[in-house]
């Protein structure tokens, strides 16, 4: 454990200043640590102001989404050992307001999340007596991909789209909204498509594509939102030349 | 159910990017190079006129600048907004933007008509 | 729930960094995004080139001709080289998202992505083929 490396950390002390400062710290790392294990060291050894989320270490909760080095990154699941010679510069979470140092305020994505519905409607509940919902692995497959999201709000940070209005509702409330549309025991894709075709919807999305890029998990938001909007055109043209009735 | 056109105008972008991606090339390379470097030669007023009185071809040509038109209007009004941050000033980029491809479209329209 | 409302109370102590108006050129993936978005200027632009073209038609072969030399003057040429390469890039961004943004099944199989993008490149050979032969083979 003889190599150190420097973390440039940003700092924003609400209570003393208006501006955002750097502190540099300089931790020990080998090639296991990881930036998160670089932050605790700095807390537990160096610092005890410093103030930033964690929790499973093991990038399944998504608390852990900090900037470094410009890019939105779980800090859990990056090693300090590949930036090495450094300095490593963690900043908190793009386009998200900073409450203290590195956590920002994420209830913005919380109120979109919950408009979305992320869970199984039903018009009406199965009884117990009469069984299981049954899925095939076909079945699972459709949405599989969408369900792996942990809420890291990575996303957000990368998309640029998101950064200039924060009234867009985002890559990760779609997907998983299309986490849910694609779920064969799910009958609540009209509901969520009255808040996903609003202006500030999916039609506010230019495919830039970064949140894919971004997605520790895989969850390829951008491939979701592309395929809605072209399900949600087909809607749009259906009601428009058949309406349905009220 | 949308009581906005976005849905109407993202498909009108979407078939003008396929149509524009798959006929552009060849014809900026042969309009725009070949014929006035020399590369080759150029249809006779005759041929080319001949050429576009056909339907299919007079159908083709139509789609082609329409849904260009469209592909622009709808791509460079975003671009107006992520560049220039310029979405809050409403209305106006829209109604610029789409409706240079309305009037475009109906040129083209008269144009082809004219010239079957 | 208004559509427009922003969800994000406002807390006059917390930070908001604006975004710069070169947002793009943070990064190298955002700027090939702005210059795949940009490439629709030149998309509308040939637009207009094929309706001055059709214009000319209709005006007469003397009008066809003045089009085919003021195409070859040295503006237009250049412009016409930028338009080139700003439609083949936008050609090739445009396919390389089609397997990306859509799911497409033959009965139950999927097709996958590499089939998807395969098959534009074929179409757009197909096509180019088809017109180049029209054109060249006119007289």
């Amino acid at each position: 454990m003889s190599n150190r490396i420097t973390l440039q950390i940003a700092r924003y002390r609400p209570e003393q200043e208006s501006e955002q400062t750097f502190d540099e710290y300089e931790v020990p790392y080998s090639k296991e640590t990881a930036i998160l294990d670089g932050l605790n060291y700095v807390k537990d050894a160096l610092d005890g102001t410093l103030a930033y989320r964690w929790s499973c270490r093991m990038g399944i909760c998504g608390s852990c989404g900090m900037t470094v080095n410009g890019e939105p990154k779980l800090t859990c699941a990056t090693f300090l050992a590949d930036y090495a010679p450094g300095p490593v510069r963690v900043e908190p979470l793009r386009n998200f307001p900073v409450i203290r140092d590195l956590v920002v305020d994420i209830g913005d994505f919380m109120q979109k999340l919950v408009r979305v519905k992320p869970w199984l409607v039903r018009a009406a509940e199965k009884p117990v007596s009469e069984g299981e919902y049954r899925q095939t692995p076909e079945q699972l497959e459709d949405y599989k991909q969408y369900s792996m999201c942990i809420n890291c709000m990575l996303c957000y940070a990368a998309c640029p789209v998101y950064g200039l209005d924060p009234h867009f509702i985002g890559p990760a409330a779609i997907a998983l909204a299309q986490r849910y549309n694609l779920d064969n025991r799910d009958e609540g894709s009209t509901e969520r498509m009255r808040v996903l075709s609003e202006h500030e919807g999916i039609w506010a999305c230019t495919f830039v594509g970064e949140c894919t890029k971004v997605c520790p998990k895989h969850v390829d938001p951008a491939g979701a939102i592309q395929r809605y909007k072209l399900t949600a055109a087909i809607d749009s043209m259906k009601s428009f030349f058949a309406p349905r009735g009220a | 159910m949308t009581r906005h056109p976005e849905p109407l105008l993202w498909m009108l972008f979407s078939a003008g990017g396929v149509v524009s991606g798959m006929l552009m090339p060849v014809l900026v390379l042969l309009f725009g190079l070949a014929f006035p470097f020399g590369w080759v030669n150029p249809p006779t007023y005759d041929a080319l006129r001949a050429l576009v009185a056909h339907p299919i071809a007079a159908l083709v040509l139509f789609a082609l600048c329409a849904l260009s038109l469209f592909h622009w209007a709808h791509r460079f009004r975003h671009t107006l907004y992520d560049a220039f941050q310029i979405k809050h000033l409403g209305g106006v980029i829209p109604v610029v933007c789409y409706g240079t491809a309305v009037v475009g479209s109906a040129v083209a329209a008269y144009l082809l008509w004219q010239l079957s | 729930m208004n559509e427009t409302e922003s969800s994000t109370p406002y807390h006059p102590r917390w930070l908001r960094p604006r975004m710069s108006t070169y947002w793009w050129l943070e990064k190298p993936a955002y700027l090939t995004f702005m210059l795949r978005e940009g490439s629709c200027v030149f998309v509308g632009w040939f637009a207009v080139y094929l309706l001055l073209l059709l214009d000319a038609l209709l005006e007469g072969p003397l009008a066809y001709e003045l089009f085919l030399a003021w195409s070859a003057t040295p503006w237009v040429l250049l412009l016409n080289i930028v338009t080139l390469a700003f439609v083949v890039f936008h050609a090739i961004t445009f396919f390389q998202a089609a397997p990306q943004a859509m799911v497409v099944r033959i009965g139950r199989m999927r097709v996958s992505p590499q089939a998807v993008l395969l098959g534009h490149y074929a179409g757009w050979v197909v096509v180019s083929a088809i017109v180049a032969f029209v054109l060249l083979g006119a007289r």
